[in-house]
């Protein structure tokens, strides 16, 4: 496929040859960069550190629920294994890669040089990396003065009045509290640069209707994470003020409210699973088609859709509190409001169907990751619409089953496209080819392990097992499924073992990518892997969606077809 | 597959209704399934990259978009969303806003950091962690109302194979009903984390027939047994600080803060169903709770063994 026309290679004529720094000045010269994509490669570090975190405390938590009244972790350490894992995860792994991603990759997209604020990007990293630390500081600092247990045992979302000084005195609250603030300014801080680059950094030529998806996406993303992080850091400072100033929002014992503290996590909490997914779906949207050698199928309708799914789902957010006895009205209204999200989701995967017809599809393991992605996101939605019909959700939330839909949004789809982004990008982030046969195995371990785990999942939730016990009863027929779902983690983690080694094997002897490994058509491609520090040595001129088609089939140009 | 929690093997009009509502679910779930994902597949094996196709680098040809069939793939998934919402939408409003009858039993519930309160106000009942209701058949179904709330953190009252859960929310009250239809023993547990022993907070519901359940009504109203032979153990009981927790009524011990022991000799298990009662086992729940249940919120209480041994045959006299 690595067929370069000789346009391409007048662009990426120059690659520096930088001169050898002791390590000192290579430490000092990523801590103080604002280069794009430093920042989007120490994101991405980050958030692969604190997912092999993360995955720790999830396997901890597989061994204990193995077998039935198993005493491998106390019920206290369980509980902080719970909250830190789904912290951790979605604020310090999801966040953070997926803004690594397009912190890395939309510059290069739109063909500019950097984002539109490079230190305002460089800040927001280090704030929300120093979130992280500040997470994982509480094992340390938690007890305070009350020896009252370390790291935060609340549930990552933290219901109120579990958090207030009563119930849950010393200071793992404040830590968790503090930890999701300052992520949250540096979602902010992202979600702003990624919009204002998006809109006022794009090349010559490049018109919003000629946006590549993953940068359209992202916008959607960055729209969201803006909205919805404000309610998400207003309830921080409120259950701030209520531990510390005698506030009480929460406070039930003084008349406060558990609900509003719901409301307030779910408006944030409901929409937070978009930002995730959308990337995903970023992803999906410009590596099936350059697989399957086709254009994406409905461009307009694609966009239309991710910016639907944005708006809608701001308004579903009740629909993780159908048993809080919100009365039938408002159930109907957000069971409604639930289900129509299905239809903009299904226009997405119809659409990816349709690029995938009449197309040459070719199973490299990005590929094959993105496949996975398909039908995993497939069921991922289904069982989501079994979750809107409030009735079936009064038996199944806060059940397994739960547990089982969005592991499969989580890891199904988002994780998978993810390893699919690694295999995609990889090349052009280091220059050098990721194996694609310890690819493979990878890919099929993983998804062996996956299907273990969360297809079983869903069983001990139906059998009527709650999520974040500790143990259970040895007479309700659970043992079965949990060592099912627990024998998958092994293959997982094995798969994922395997994903680390490749990249490292690469970075040292992988073959030399070249600017354009994967006869792609957008602009990333047109510079060299990786690319100089400035990006391109002339600002490229578009005219159409896919520039380097343009170049590749001058005789039938993309730019025939535009409307 | 067991039986006793699962949410398909229900025994109460609300598990009853949801249990049909998520057959119709499951069924066009399933045929969404394979339509869209045999679609995927025919497309994956079709279009495949072939070994002879690679010698002949042209491009596919490239299709942009049909306004036609993306309008399709709209219209036909709204018509079943409506279609899936009216069928919700009616279980819905049946079981939360179905009309009371006069004569349903009123039951409140009231969560506590890792045990069930259940009062029954019009009949003077109190009790703990093992709930008593009568029973109906389908043509005369009794329905119990439940009006619950929670004396701490947030926690769900959650029977299966009865109905979907509630939650019992501190500051906020909630209603919902139950009607077994059989009688037996049904299992469940707290649906909401509520801290340390969440998981041992278990819940079992006993659907008596009506005369079963009105002895039992009668003798919970009974005061508490007065076993000469359990003098000791009583006086032990009366002078430390179980009273301040503990009611046992006919006695000073009035407390509120843990579970009602006027009958607790009477029940199946202890520690909300977390052991069987038994003597041992209450001796050993006695002498450190967190044997069982560690980070349940009764203290250690440091008897001695002789008055350990007392406490634990005075509590099993309280039938
Ligand atoms: C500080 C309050 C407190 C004191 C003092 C206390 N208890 Fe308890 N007790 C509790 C709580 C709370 C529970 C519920 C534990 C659970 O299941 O999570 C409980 C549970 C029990 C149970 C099990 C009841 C059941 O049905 O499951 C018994 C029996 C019991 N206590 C006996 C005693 C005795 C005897 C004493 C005195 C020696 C005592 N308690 C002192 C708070 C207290
Ligand atoms: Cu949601
Ligand atoms: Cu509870």
């Amino acid at each position: 496929m690595a067929t370069q026309t000789p346009e391409i290679e007048i662009l990426n004529q120059s690659t520096p040859t930088e001169p050898r720094h002791p390590w000192l000045e290579v430490l000092h010269g990523w801590v103080t960069t604002v280069d794009h994509k430093k920042i989007g490669l120490m994101y991405i570090g980050y958030a692969l550190l604190f997912l092999v975190i993360a995955g720790v405390e999830a396997l901890l938590m597989r061994v204990q629920l193995a077998i039935p009244n198993n005493t491998f972790v106390s019920p206290q350490v369980f509980n902080r294994l719970f909250t830190m894992h789904g912290t951790t995860m979605v604020f310090f792994v999801g966040m953070p890669i997926l803004f690594g991603f397009g912190n890395y990759l939309i510059p290069l997209m739109i063909g500019a040089r950097d984002m539109a604020f490079p230190r305002l990007n460089a800040f927001s990293f280090w704030i929300s990396a120093f979130g992280g630390l500040l997470l994982y500081f509480s094992f340390l600092g938690g007890d305070g003065l009350y020896g009252a247990g370390n790291a935060p045992d609340v549930g990552w979302f933290a219901y109120a009045p579990l958090t207030s000084r009563v119930f849950s005195p010393g200071h793992s609250t404040d830590y968790w509290t503090l930890a999701v603030l300052l992520s949250g300014v540096g979602s902010v801080g992202t979600a702003l640069n990624i919009i204002a680059t998006a809109i006022c950094m794009r090349c010559p030529g490049m018109k919003m209707s000629r946006l590549p998806l993953l940068v359209w996406l992202y916008i959607v993303t960055s729209g969201l994470a803006l909205i919805i992080v404000s309610p998400l850091t207003a309830a921080q400072i409120m259950l701030m003020l209520d531990r510390y100033a005698g506030a009480h929002f929460f406070d039930t014992q003084a008349g406060g409210s558990a609900v509003l503290w719901m409301h307030f996590f779910w408006i944030f909490g409901h929409p937070e699973v978009y930002v995730l997914v959308l990337p995903a779906f970023a992803f999906a949207n410009e590596i099936i088609p350059v697989f399957s050698r086709k254009a994406i199928f409905g461009y307009p309708a694609m966009v239309a859709a991710s910016v639907g799914i944005g708006f809608i789902s701001l308004s579903v957010w009740a629909h993780h509190m159908f048993t809080v006895g919100l009365g039938a009205g408002a159930n109907t209204f957000f069971t409604l409001a639930t289900m129509v999200i299905a239809v903009p989701t299904g226009i997405k995967i119809f659409n990816w169907l349709a690029t995938l017809w009449g197309g040459r599809i070719h199973f490299t393991v990005a590929m094959m990751f993105a496949v996975g992605f398909l039908f995993q996101f497939l069921i991922a939605g289904l069982t989501g619409i079994m979750l809107s019909v409030s009735p079936l959700d009064w038996q199944l939330s806060g059940s397994y089953f739960v547990v089982a839909h969005f592991h499969y949004v989580l890891v199904g789809a988002i994780l998978f496209m993810i390893f699919s982004a690694f295999y995609y990008w990889y090349p052009k982030m280091s220059g050098r080819m990721l194996s694609e046969k310890i690819g493979k195995w990878h890919f099929w371990l993983f998804l062996i392990g996956f299907h273990l785990t969360f297809d079983f999942m869903h069983v001990p939730g139906i059998l009527g097992m709650p999520r974040r016990v500790y143990t259970y009863e040895a007479d309700r027929g659970w043992m079965i499924w949990n060592v099912i779902v627990s024998s998958g983690a092994i293959f997982q983690t094995i798969g994922t073992l395997l994903f680390v080694y490749n990249m490292i094997r690469a970075y040292f002897k992988g073959p030399i990518a070249g600017a354009d490994p994967w006869d792609a058509w957008t602009l990333e491609w047109a510079t060299s892997s990786p690319p100089p520090d400035y990006n391109f040595e002339t600002i490229p001129t578009i005219r159409s969606r896919r520039p380097l088609w343009d170049l590749k089939h001058p005789e039938d140009p993309d730019s025939n077809y535009e409307f | 597959m067991s039986q006793v929690t699962n949410i398909f093997a229900p025994a109460a009009t609300p598990a009853h209704a949801i249990f049909h509502l998520s057959l119709l679910v499951l069924g066009i779930t399933s045929c969404i399934f394979l339509v869209v994902s045999g679609l995927l597949l025919y497309a994956l094996i079709r279009f495949r990259n072939r070994a002879s196709a690679t010698s002949d680098p042209q491009e596919p040809a490239q299709i942009y978009g049909s306004n036609q069939i993306e309008l399709s793939w709209t219209v036909i998934p709204v018509l079943i969303v409506v279609m899936l919402f009216l069928a919700t939408a009616r279980i819905i409003f049946s079981t939360e806003n179905a009309p009371k009858p006069s004569d349903a039993l009123d039951i409140t519930v009231i969560g506590h950091q890792f045990w069930w309160e259940y009062r029954y106000p019009k009949l003077g009942v109190v009790t703990a962690n093992e709930l008593h209701i009568p029973t109906g058949d389908a043509a005369h179904p009794i329905p119990s109302y439940l009006t619950m709330s929670s004396a701490d953190t947030d926690h769900s009252f959650w029977v299966p194979r009865l109905a979907g859960k509630m939650d019992l929310i501190p500051n906020k009250i909630n209603t919902m009903w139950i009607d077994p239809l059989e009688p037996g023993l049904f299992l469940g547990q707290c649906g909401q984390y509520c801290g340390t022993q969440h998981a041992k907070m278990l819940i079992r519901v006993y659907a008596d027939r009506p005369a079963q359940f009105a002895a039992w009504v009668a003798h919970q109203l009974q005061p508490a047994a007065q076993d000469p032979a359990a003098a000791e153990g009583q006086a032990v009981f009366l002078r430390n600080a179980c009273i301040s927790c503990h009611t046992v009524a006919g006695t000073t011990a009035a407390g509120r803060f843990g579970p009602d022991l006027t009958h607790v000799g009477g029940r199946d298990t202890i520690a909300s169903g977390s052991v069987p009662n038994t003597a041992a086992n209450l001796r050993a729940f006695v002498d450190n709770p967190a044997h069982f249940k560690p980070g349940a919120l009764m203290p250690e209480m440091h008897l001695n063994a002789h008055d350990l041994d007392a406490v634990a045959a005075y509590l099993t006299t309280l039938k």
